[in-house]
């Protein structure tokens, strides 16, 4: 997310540092880099033009030119005007009501239907009894969509079947709610052009109808400069409520996000991360103009490891770790949760690692990914037995796995050896951490309280640092 | 040159494009517009960009003296507002600005058209989609997620049909819940076949419509994808291997086409976009949709410049007839004409 963004204004502002001081002449030119990295990213021209004159008042006002470090201090007001213009904090929906009604829209194909099925889930997974109902009569199938996601998530979804009318729907599925104690009511409707007078007249009748406590427009993150005239109309029309971005696993740099916000004064309340049905999250602006200035979004990282990853699991691997009887078994365990933490691609895209930029990222990420098919193509052509105790494969064992997965014999031997490379210093690093925790130096380690890894390095792809163990 | 480039081939009637390649000579144009229905259609959809991008810089022309530096800044952000993108604004403006000669609004109006119509003449593709009687003719329709694929597809074949050809729709799209139910709907209403092989990948639905399509010797295939962002590697491998199905079981001398689905109102990710998908399937052309609201359509412009990518078909509505074939020079007629 933001990435492109982030890489702009880093640089940017990294031209300050060292030895060139800030003047108020230089500062014209740096908010110049700023106002078009920020148009490149798509931010609508009246919303830049009115962040670049908040920004430059504040970094006059606040006297930066004498400042020690003028170019962190610029960096500051910037990082601090973008959470501001993202809204300031997280903004939960209101579903206090009973029962809450949801009203979501939007344009044609900016991922209404998907994120009601989403929504409902995480809804539910919150304890809640959701409902959807499918009002959207327009797009063919488009109720047979929500129907099956429903179906995926197991969330009753109410439809009326031939109907045409989507007050009479609305109308049977509120009341549906009641009779079954349903809340939140999520309604899902067809996607309009905002210039589409008609269709916006049945919106508002529909809003009429149903009273919803939140209306949330739902949109693209890779939309244009047309973002600001899209929010303006429907929250002119209808007085949204919040607004729901989609597709930010993309690679957008998004600065639609900051034009939605700035014309609507409405926050994001959610954003839309990936296909699967869980890829829903809430929206922090801090996060997210952090991650803009590409400082990393570790709390993100965090949060979704504390839900990918079994806690008991995870100790009865250090377990085995420590024992050295770590089997491949286990390392294909490891790999899937992995996957539940998202792609390389985006995992890395959250760490704040120097000197990372996307290229090297992107190159790490599909190198890593290609390896990581090989080692899984290597492990699924073994026996269960195998995995277990990779001691026992033998010659002819060698043999049959490499023809299951098309590779050759002295490749399989290699990565038998890296394994086995690797399990030993799993061995030796549990070891170390024990000694941590006892207050000891760990043998062999010299490293001083608080030193960190010099500027410019990169994090080793595996413990140990230097060759990685598979050479694939 | 400029009166060389507009003065012929007025309305309807076109003469042969200076960009087409030779390739492009053989195969008619699929469809031929009618000069005012079509025409007018396509007008109403770019005369609010014609209002908002050079109406606005052309009010700004001297009749003497230059352009103040607020009004080439006017005129920056006018180009910017209109997605042409940041560099493509900057290099216009900075050429205005350079140029006092042509500060007038005549002269202004003169040279937005000799670069717009300049940008969309210098592509090497066909600039119109390609297709041939007695032939395969085989269309692969990718794009992001939400771009409008499946709908372009269904108004496509409506239209091979209308001209009498035997069309087959595959139903490529199968991770999206009742994407095949949509195009089920739009091949029924387009009165045409649908390939469709439920919960099984992509490339299986593909061979089998390709075998369908030489056994019942189809003229016209339409093959639907799932949309996919393209900065997800597995599914963009996913799409390199459907394209090598295609290559692979697809007779020799079909008319080929890859399309890029690209909804109008999508900002500078339209050229990341363009890349990624022509890297994996080597695009022919564009199709942009959602064309008809606001002032969009600056982007057609970047792509041009950028990938050397003509836009084919424009999508204008949500009719099954809402589909016109882009024609660059109606498109700048339309532009300029306020």
């Amino acid at each position: 997310m933001f990435d492109e963004l982030s890489q702009r204004l880093q640089t940017t502002l990294m031209g300050f540092g060292g030895d060139k001081q800030l003047t108020l002449e230089n500062i014209d030119e740096a908010l110049k880099d700023v106002r078009r990295a920020l148009l490149e990213a798509d931010v609508s021209l009246r919303v830049v033009k009115a962040f670049i004159t908040r920004v430059k008042e504040r970094a006059e006002g606040e006297d930066i030119i004498k400042s020690v470090s003028p170019s962190q201090q610029l960096v500051k007001i910037v990082h601090d005007e973008l959470v501001q213009l993202l809204g300031g904090e997280n903004k939960p929906l209101h579903l206090d009501t009973d029962p809450a009604v949801l009203l979501m829209f939007g344009l044609q194909g900016s991922g209404k239907t998907t994120t009601c099925g989403k929504l409902a889930l995480q809804l539910r997974k919150k304890g809640k009894k959701p409902l959807l109902i499918a009002a959207d009569v327009y797009r063919p199938a488009a109720i047979q969509q929500l129907i099956s996601l429903g179906k995926q998530v197991s969330i009753p979804v109410f439809s009326i079947e031939g109907s045409t009318n989507v007050l009479e729907i609305a109308q049977g599925g509120l009341q549906f709610a009641k009779e079954n104690g349903h809340s939140p009511i999520i309604i899902d409707t067809a996607g309009r052009l905002q210039v589409d007078t008609d269709m916006m007249a049945e919106l508002l009748l529909l809003e009429r109808i149903t009273k919803p406590q939140e209306k949330l427009l739902v949109i693209d993150s890779m939309t244009g400069q047309e973002a600001i005239h899209v929010a303006e109309t429907f929250n002119s029309q209808l007085g949204i409520t919040g607004i729901v971005l989609t597709k930010l696993d993309g690679d957008t740099r998004g600065g639609a996000a900051l034009s939605v916000v700035e014309v609507t004064g409405q926050p994001i309340k959610l954003v839309g991360t990936g296909e699967k049905m869980d890829a829903l999250e809430p929206f922090y602006p801090e996060r997210m103009a952090t991650r803009i200035l590409g400082m990393g979004d570790v709390v993100s990282l965090v949060e979704r490891a504390q839900e990918a990853i079994d806690l008991d699991e995870a100790k009865a691997l250090e377990k085995k770790m420590r024992r050295s009887e770590f089997s491949l078994e286990d390392f294909m365990k490891i790999q899937r949760t992995m996957k539940k933490l998202g792609s390389l691609d985006q995992i890395l895209g959250m760490l704040p690692i120097p000197g990372m930029n996307k290229e090297t990222r992107e190159m790490l990420a599909h190198g890593g990914e290609a390896q990581l098919r090989r080692i899984e193509s290597i492990i699924n052509s073994m026996t269960i037995a195998e995995r277990q105790k990779p001691d026992m494969i033998n010659r002819s064992r060698k043999a049959r796995i490499a023809k299951g997965c098309g590779m050759k014999e002295e490749d399989i031997t290699e990565f038998l050896k890296n394994f086995d490379m690797m399990r030993k210093m799993m061995k030796q690093l549990t070891g170390m951490t024990d000694d941590m925790k006892k207050g000891k130096m760990p043998a062999g380690m010299k490293m001083p309280k608080g030193a960190k890894m010099p500027k410019g390095a990169k994090m080793p792809p595996f413990p140990g640092g230097g060759k990685p163990p598979f050479p694939f | 040159m400029f009166k060389q480039l507009f003065g012929l081939g007025k309305k309807g009637e076109e003469s042969p494009n200076p960009a087409q390649t030779p390739q492009a000579d053989a195969p008619q144009s699929a469809v031929q517009e009618d000069a005012t229905g079509g025409l007018q259609k396509l007008k109403s959809a770019v005369s609010l960009t014609g209002k908002a991008l050079v109406g606005k810089i052309v009010s700004l022309g001297h009749a003497d003296g230059r352009l103040t530096e607020d009004e080439l800044d006017e005129i920056e952000e006018t180009l910017i507002r209109a997605d042409v993108g940041m560099d493509m604004a900057i290099e216009m403006t900075e050429h205005i600005r350079k140029n006092p000669t042509i500060h007038s609004q005549d002269k202004l109006r003169d040279f937005l058209r000799s670069e717009f119509s300049g940008i969309l003449a210098n592509v090497p593709e066909a600039t119109r989609l390609k297709h041939q009687k007695g032939k395969l003719n085989l269309y692969l329709v990718v794009g992001v997620n939400g771009a409008g694929k499946t709908t372009l597809i269904g108004k496509l074949a409506n239209r091979f049909r209308q001209q009498g050809e035997k069309v087959i729709i595959a139903a490529g799209d199968t991770f999206r819940a009742a994407a095949e139910d949509q195009l089920e709907v739009w091949a029924q209403r387009a009165q045409v076949d649908l390939v469709r092989l439920d919960k099984a990948d992509s490339a299986a639905v593909v061979f089998e419509a390709i075998a369908k399509a030489k056994a019942e010797q189809a003229d016209v295939l339409i093959i639907d994808t799932a949309g996919r962002l393209q900065n997800k590697f597995n599914l963009m491998e996913e799409l390199r291997k459907v394209k090598k199905i295609i290559d692979r079981e697809a007779p020799a001398d079909i008319v080929y086409e890859s399309l890029l689905v690209i909804d109008a109102t999508t900002g500078q990710n339209a050229l990341r976009q363009a890349e990624v998908f022509h890297e994996a399937v080597q695009l022919t052309g564009v199709a942009l949709t959602k064309l008809d609201s606001s002032a969009k359509g600056g982007i057609i412009f970047n792509i041009a410049k950028q990938y050397h990518l003509p836009v084919k078909l424009v999508g204008v509505g949500e009719k099954i007839d809402d589909l016109r074939d882009f024609d660059p020079h109606a498109f700048i007629d339309a532009l300029f004409e306020l």
